[in-house]
């Protein structure tokens, strides 16, 4: 304890130096963290949907539509509990750049389904149900684009041709984070007015029983339509959830090897600051060991001195990228809700402070214990 | 007078490991700078390479992708009746009534299915989108069941292989060829005869007519013609266009990400570049001293240690394009978010995108050498002689 002071001042002695390189480390943590969290977040949006919800489609391809007198046949399976569908609408509001999700439900259903991740003030539920052009909206989306509730929004279809026109008569918060709050839903009755043709389930959602009854009714579905003109294909919420995340192709595999280039760049950075410092020492290393201080201890100043820089660095990249993050409810547009950094990356991150500290200050501080000190005093720069 | 830059060079090989690793550092920002750029690239390339400037596409007013649009065949023929279209060899009208879906396919390994474009087209197509041909089999035979695949999407699927049959919307299909399409999103693509695919896909409907006209110029006046028909509510699009516009979402992500990333990594090797040049101006007081007694100005001695910096990263510039170059080619997939399919693109490292890696480096070792060379410019001689 009492050579704290020895290493403070050594420290101290080029700041900027110091600053610079803690300072680098610093980013490249918090550039790891972003980094990671990317990949985290994708797989829980792949872990949340829940094991007690299906997911039913077409069996050809998720853009193709079944027919709504499935709905009475799949509430008629065993172990359903609970039926609706839905199906992408794919508004544009204002401008094709403000993407956000929008679908049209069969909403009484849709409400009561997903009643238990969904906060839905009472009134405003009952308002939104029995007024045909009204909708819901998430929490986020209102804040985005500063609507107020009961305001009329216009939105441009892109599949139904036209401009379609809702009343916001409700402001769903998610329960969990990971449900998304950028989305609006309608009842689709209202396209049924202009196109009853065409407004059919994208999509149905049961609710199960019972969890482990999920095998048991993805087969009974699936074999009860399999020779209809609408196949189907039935899978847990999660399962629909993941196998969409994995349509990003090779993400993690991206994130995983720039966060490893960045963290090797830094690392030559802190590895060189270090050895700096070490060299320009080398007289003073010869005076130490005149004066007593045996290898042992002069190796473990250097490596405490690598592990001050290398951890500081960790704690402020790793703090900023915790403290930005979630409380500015960052979600990539949307794409990635529940942004995060989880405590498995701080570790991860503090992790490489660690392996930071060691390969940055290892070189250096063998040397400065290895040295003799007569060849240190002899030491020219 | 200038500070001739061999002595840079020395001085910098004087200390080899801390050149070495600052050169090191920039690379590997180069390196991820230029990938990143080639990712991209690659996917913009396939995309815009997809249309021609002299075809016009025709969608359902409003439609922002050929996965919402539809056009019945009635309005099909009136468009396609137009006199501004280009005459085939068969002297029939280069117009393609296409039906566009996307299905879900056994990928070739690792289970699990892939979305992927399917497209009914006339046998006009293949002379409206004249970069396709076939590299393997032949064509699917009209009147029956038969497709050919994509060259990018062929290895990804199963039972993809010319004579094998695949499944989807309820029936088998041969495998008749493997077509290319110099790079553009059709190589990830399964084309068909419309009138087969029509009534296993979504009923009586296109998505999209694809025109050839006698000539580009043309343009303006087709579509004002489309679009003021009351008939046909549609909207004239053309294809480079069309296509350009389609890759907007996913290349503004990963510019956004090549920036956010590349930026931060270069402050960190800027620090240190600036550590390793204040360290040199600190261990070469003496010389420096030196170099200003014997008459070298001080604006000269800034520009050698800017120089110096300068040259350290155009190192550590082409260090990292070597380092990137091999990335060039490499095939990888992701989705576009507008067709809701798979596609499949190149990396794609342009002498462009090399340019501005090199160029990147420069300008992180300027900034690097900045200060440091400021610093050696004002130096007090007679202090620092001593």
């Amino acid at each position: 304890m009492k050579f704290l002071p020895l290493v403070w001042a050594n420290l101290t002695r080029h700041k900027r130096r110091t600053v610079l390189t803690t300072l680098s480390v610093a980013l490249a943590l918090f550039l790891f963290a972003s980094l990671r969290s990317v990949v985290t977040t994708l797989r829980a949006g792949a872990d949340v949907g829940s094991e007690s919800r299906m997911i039913v489609q077409s069996a050809k391809a998720i853009v193709f539509f079944l027919p709504r007198s499935y709905k009475e046949r799949l509430a008629a399976v065993p172990g359903v509990a609970a039926v609706t569908w839905a199906d992408w609408f794919g508004g544009v509001y204002q401008d094709p750049k403000n993407f956000f999700a929008s679908f049209a439900a069969d909403a009484e259903s849709y409400l009561e389904l997903y009643k238990t991740d969904l906060e839905l003030p009472a009134d405003q539920k009952a308002t939104f149900l029995r007024e045909r052009t009204a909708c819901v909206v998430g929490k986020r989306l209102m804040d985005k684009f500063g609507w107020r509730l009961g305001q009329d929004i216009t939105l441009k279809g892109t599949i139904f041709q036209g401009d379609w026109t809702f009343t916001i008569r409700g402001v769903y918060r998610a329960v969990d984070p990971s449900f998304s709050e950028d989305a609006l839903v309608f009842h689709y009755e209202v396209i049924y007015e202009r196109y009853p043709q065409w407004v059919n389930p994208g999509w149905y959602v049961l609710r199960l029983k019972e969890p482990s009854l999920a095998p048991r009714v993805a087969a009974a579905v699936d074999s009860m339509f399999k020779n209809s003109a609408d196949p189907t294909k039935t899978g847990t919420e999660r399962a629909f959830n993941a196998n969409f995340m994995t349509m990003w192709g090779n993400v993690s595999f991206l994130m995983n090897s720039i966060g490893m280039a960045v963290v090797f760049a830094i690392l030559l950075v802190a590895a060189n600051s270090m050895m700096l410092s070490a060299r320009e020492r080398t007289n003073e290393v010869g005076v130490l060991k005149t004066v007593g201080f045996t290898d042992r201890l002069l190796f473990g100043l250097v490596m405490v001195e690598a592990s001050t820089i290398a951890l500081g660095g960790a704690v402020l990249g790793l703090g900023a990228a915790k403290a930005l993050y979630r409380p500015t409810g960052f979600s990539a547009m949307g794409f990635l809700p529940g942004f995060d950094v989880t405590n498995g990356t701080l570790a991860m991150g503090l992790g490489l402070a660690v392996l930071l500290a060691l390969a940055s200050g290892l070189v250096p501080a063998a040397g400065a214990a290895r040295l003799s000190a007569v060849q240190a005093l002899r030491h020219v720069e | 007078m200038k500070i001739p830059l061999v002595y840079n060079v020395r001085s910098l090989l004087r200390r080899p490991v801390s050149s070495a690793m600052t050169a090191l550092g920039v690379a590997l920002v180069v390196g991820v700078f230029i990938a990143m750029l080639a990712l991209a690239n690659g996917f913009k390339m396939a995309l815009v390479r997809t249309g021609s400037p002299d075809n016009v596409l025709v969608l359902r007013k409003g439609a922002d992708s050929e996965l919402s649009s539809g056009i019945g065949r009635a309005n099909a023929a009136i468009i396609a009746a137009l006199p501004e279209i280009a005459a085939g060899s068969n002297g029939q009208p280069l117009a393609s009534p296409e039906v566009f879906v996307p299905m879900s396919l056994d990928a070739a390994t690792g289970g699990g299915d892939r979305l992927v474009v399917t497209r009914g087209v006339s046998a006009q197509a293949f002379e409206v989108r004249q970069n396709v041909r076939l590299i393997a089999g032949r064509r699917f035979a009209p009147g029956r069941d038969e497709v050919i695949i994509g060259s990018a999407i062929a290895p990804r699927l199963a039972h993809s292989a010319v004579g094998d049959t695949i499944h989807f919307g309820g029936r088998g299909w041969l495998v008749a060829g493997h077509f290319s399409s110099g790079g553009s999103a059709f190589e990830s693509e399964i084309w068909g005869e419309n009138e087969q695919l029509m009534p296993v896909l979504r009923g009586e409907f296109y998505q999209v007519i694809a025109l050839r006209l006698r000539s580009a110029a043309l343009f303006d006046e087709v579509k004002r013609t489309l679009e003021d028909d009351r008939r046909l509510q549609v909207d004239a699009h053309r294809e480079s266009d069309f296509y350009a516009a389609q890759s907007t979402v996913l290349r503004v992500i990963l510019n956004f990400l090549a920036v956010f990333i590349t930026g931060i990594m270069a402050i960190g090797a800027v620090f240190g570049a600036v550590n390793t040049m204040y360290a040199a101006v600190a261990s070469r007081t003496g010389e420096i001293a030196v170099l200003l007694t014997l008459g070298f100005r001080p604006r000269s001695v800034l520009a050698s240690f800017l120089a110096e910096a300068a040259f350290l990263a155009l190192v550590g510039g082409l260090l990292g394009c070597l380092v990137a170059l091999p990335i060039n080619g490499v095939v990888t997939s992701t989705t576009n978010w507008s067709s809701f399919s798979m596609i499949a693109f190149q990396f794609l490292v342009t002498p462009r995108i090399l340019l501005e890696g090199v160029l990147f480096s420069l300008v992180m070792g300027v900034l690097g050498g900045f200060f440091p060379a400021r610093r050696a410019s004002h130096l007090p001689v007679i202090q620092a002689i001593r």
